[in-house]
């Protein structure tokens, strides 16, 4: 039985979702999300989901209560007060619920990013038999045998052959079921997302959260339309590593800039490891735009055209502002290199995440 | 679904009974449902009854209640309902003291719903009025679409406080529907002519009655007051009931809101007295008639969980049932009176005991002629606000926390009055309702030195405006200044207060 609750609470969560999405960028930009695996749970709080009255401000009110304690002595909320309640009784602040796979469907939903359509994927499907019904001819050796069984007994109770004394159960030509299959066509894609960070001096703590929180999310879009991602961290300032995780999003370096290391590190690991044939390429370069010298740019475009853009599902340029950079180098990216797999962005501060999303996973590459 | 009461429990229902009988507690018949915790969970979040109209809020309830009950932070125990019969719910998993100590505690309520007169004009048949309601509101959603209807319900929610909190006993006045249509005909001075054939029509219309009839309406034309309505009014929704340029079924979804409003306004009312009575009696029925030697220690522990108080948060059961016993106790030593309040002496006090033994006759006269604000009124005393360590607090806005801010009893009767008094809601009257002759409704909140939640309140005003169609006005406090709040459909003003109304 439905119960009837279950229509009023469908309602709520619908609400809730149009408000997360309402409220996009506040929620997603919440440092603490980052770093949660797809079903992991996380509580968003939700304010404003009463409805307003003429009511009351709990501070201005204030309240009666029960104890020991001088005059002037602070009260603690304690007692029935359950958890979150924090310095404003009587103020709910809800939380929600969600796991980051719902919360990244809904940046999908709120951004209307497009579905990625994995290259090639024509050829990359499997064929995969999966059971999904009973019908009455088959292989004996698809015989089931608990359906055959029931068919069987049904048959004997109903024409009076059944006797519970002795529990004699003969199936004959009618009572046979079998299980029958559907082939189901999976796609086998396997993508790779390479991250390239500019570590130099220029690039601050908050540039590298914004870093940060975008390349999460990227990453679990990215991850909800493929079987297996691999994710490669590169980092670099005048020259190139590759790194782990957790480094890339900690290391904090000086020193100059030369992206063109960078591209050439992504363009042999990927060409060594991830083959174009077998994977579907992405690369997010983030940078505050400030390269060495034009000469460097060059390199980078030659390395774009020749090696990266020939591969890549899509590269993405985020370019992070900050006060000490000059922000170039998206400049000129946009008057050098035209391809529909370049996607250039600039992220001003932290509410510009969800519009650099939009721009750099809008083409649904 | 709900189960039958097991023999063993009905049985216990038959002795607990009897017993509340004995002891003088009166009430309608009760039926009890035993439902397992997510089916108590649902009817708690539809408000202790079994169908309500579909809305979001009693989903966001329901998530709520489970989630708090799944981790263990909350459990409902008892849930009953003012209806005749009187429903109440038993939670399966409980243990049998646990259902003992619900079914005596619920003797309690059931007599309190019968005898206490704030209830007197509830409808007890609530429970098949909540399930109209339900059917008829969905019905409009079938018509006229479920996002519409929602969107009109969330709006008459926002205001569904705006109703008389003083109206004695919940009688809800009822909408003058019938004489609607005869009033707009009334309108034109014009009087009624019958239908009558030409020939027969100056003896059924006489010309001189007609004429007379005239003068009169013309007459009652030129008394008609020019404000609308000739007296503040407190009953808001009632109000925009009958004149708000509403179609039919919104009339009625209104007034389904204002109903139900006024249905649980009596508990609200009550919460102190109720609670404590129920507990009191459940305290005594449980402790001298109904418990085993081996549930005292279980019995034990559920009770002082009942009863626990937190440094913010003043627990009705607890000051319900100590102000209940105090008011036996005192009565019993005739610790009442002039002589009483005049004795300065301590040591006499603390002796006096004239023997009256009229406590228990004193506590069912009260449970009948009281709610709360006239209980703590009258019941509340310098010795028991010591006894029981009730202060007042506030916010400290230079340490950002809430303080203690006194422990005088008349300080604490005070600020408790003015949580229980119009049910701790800001009073707002409507004033006019063609103000500045354009049609505007004038809202006035008779400012009492809280301000509103001025966030809130602005998104009221856009509800209260979208019911009204016309501007809608608020006059208020904001930072001690008296403004005037308005909403025209686009966009918010405030303005210096104009007029001058206290």
């Amino acid at each position: 039985m439905v119960r009837r609750i279950e229509r009023d609470r469908r309602r709520f969560e619908d609400i809730v979702r149009g408000k997360i999405k309402q409220d996009l960028s506040r929620h997603i930009t919440q440092s603490e999300l980052i770093g949660k695996q797809g079903d992991e749970i996380v509580s968003i709080p939700l304010p404003q989901i009463e409805l307003p009255q003429f009511r009351y401000g709990p501070r201005e009110q204030g309240g009666v209560g029960q104890g020991p304690g001088e005059v002037g002595d602070p009260v603690s909320s304690g007692g029935g007060e359950p958890s979150g309640a924090g310095d404003q009784p009587g103020t709910h602040i809800r939380e929600v619920e969600l796991s980051i796979t719902e919360m990244t469907k809904l940046i999908g939903e709120a951004l209307e990013l497009p579905r990625i359509e994995p290259k090639g994927a024509e050829s990359l499907k499997s064929v995969k038999g999966r059971y999904t019904g009973i019908r009455k001819v088959g292989p004996e050796t698809l015989r089931s045998f608990r359906r055959t069984y029931r068919e069987a007994l049904k048959r004997q109770i109903a024409s009076g052959n059944y006797d519970p004394r002795r529990p004699m159960v003969v199936p004959v030509r009618e009572d046979m079921r079998y299980r029958s299959w559907r082939d189901e066509y999976l796609p086998v894609a396997n993508a790779v997302i390479f991250y390239l960070m500019d570590v130099s001096g220029s690039m601050a703590n908050e540039q590298k959260e914004i870093v940060r929180i975008q390349s999460f999310w990227i990453d679990n879009w990215i991850r909800s339309h493929y079987d297996g991602v691999v994710s490669r961290y590169i980092i670099h300032d005048a020259q190139a590593r590759e790194v782990d995780r957790d480094i890339f999003f900690s290391t904090r370096e000086s020193g100059g800039t030369r992206i063109s290391s960078a591209y050439r590190l992504g363009a042999e690991i990927a060409e060594q490891e991830h083959p174009a044939e077998d994977w579907n390429l992405y690369f997010f370069h983030f940078s505050d735009g400030d390269n060495l010298g034009s000469g460097d740019n060059e390199r980078c475009f030659d390395l774009l055209r020749e090696r990266l853009l020939p591969m890549a599902n899509l590269f993405g340029y985020g370019q992070v502002e900050s006060r000490a950079g000059t922000g170039a180098f998206h400049g000129a990216l946009a008057a050098n290199i035209e391809a529909d797999n370049l996607v250039l962005s600039k992220i001003p501060d932290r509410d510009g995440i969800v519009g650099s999303i939009r721009e750099l996973l809008g083409t649904g590459k | 679904m709900p189960q039958t009461l097991s023999p063993e429990l009905s049985e216990l229902q038959q002795r607990i009974q009897a017993h509340a009988r004995e002891v003088g507690l009166d009430f309608f018949d009760i039926v009890y449902e035993v439902l397992d915790w997510e089916e108590i969970n649902e009817v708690a979040a539809f408000g202790g009854y079994p169908a309500r109209y579909p809305h979001w809020r009693f989903g966001m309830e329901y998530i709520e209640l489970s989630r708090s009950y799944a981790y263990g932070l909350s459990k409902i125990y008892e849930m009953v309902i003012n209806n005749d019969p009187t429903y109440a719910y038993l939670l399966a998993a409980n243990h049998h003291v646990d259902q003992k100590l619900v079914m005596a505690h619920v003797c309690g309520h059931g007599d309190f719903f019968k005898h206490n007169f704030m209830f007197a004009g509830t409808n007890r048949k609530m429970l098949d009025e909540m399930a109209n309601h339900a059917s008829r509101v969905r019905r409009y959603m079938e018509r006229h679409g479920a996002e519409a209807v929602e969107s009109f319900l969330d709006r008459c929610l926002s205001i569904e406080n705006l109703i008389d909190y003083s109206a004695v006993t919940g009688y809800a006045q009822r909408m003058a529907v019938e004489g609607e249509e005869e009033e707009e005909g009334g309108r034109s001075t014009e009087p009624r002519r019958l239908k009558a054939k030409n020939y027969m029509d100056p003896f059924i219309n006489p010309p001189a009655a007609l004429a007379a009839e005239r003068e009169r309406r013309a007459a009652a034309e030129h008394r008609e007051p020019r404000s609308v309505p000739e007296q503040p009014v407190r009953d808001i929704l009632l109000f925009l009931q009958e004149h708000a340029p509403l179609e039919r079924w919104q009339r009625d979804v209104l007034g389904i809101v204002r109903e139900e409003a006024y249905y649980f306004a009596p508990q609200g009312r009550t919460k102190i007295m109720n609670e404590g009575w129920a507990s009191y009696w459940h305290s005594r029925l449980m402790t001298e008639r109904l418990l085993d030697p081996s549930e005292i220690i279980d019995y034990a522990d559920h009770h002082s969980g009942t009863m626990a108080t937190g440094p913010r948060r003043l627990n009705p059961y607890k000051v319900g049932i100590e102000l209940w016993r105090d008011i036996e106790e005192r009565w019993d030593k005739g610790r009442y009176g002039s002589d009483w309040t005049s004795c300065d002496d301590f040591a006499a006090r603390e002796r006096w005991d004239t023997g009256e033994m009229r406590g228990q006759e004193k506590i069912f006269e009260v449970r009948r002629h009281y709610n709360d604000v006239t209980f703590i009124d009258e019941f509340l005393t310098p010795d028991f606000v010591r006894r029981q360590g009730l202060f007042t607090f506030d916010y400290d806005k230079r340490a950002g926390r809430y303080v203690i801010s006194d422990r005088d009893f008349a300080a604490v009767k005070e600020r408790l009055l003015f949580m229980l008094t119009n049910f701790g809601q800001p009073s707002i009257d409507l004033v006019d309702a063609n103000f500045l002759n354009r049609g505007e409704l004038l809202l006035v909140h008779r400012y009492e030195g809280i301000p509103l939640k001025l966030d809130e309140a602005l998104e009221t005003l856009e509800n209260l405006q979208a019911i009204w169609k016309r501007p809608v006005n608020l006059e208020t406090d904001v930072d001690d200044e008296p403004v005037v709040l308005s909403y025209d459909g686009t966009e918010h003003r405030s303005e210096e207060a104009l007029v001058d109304r206290a």
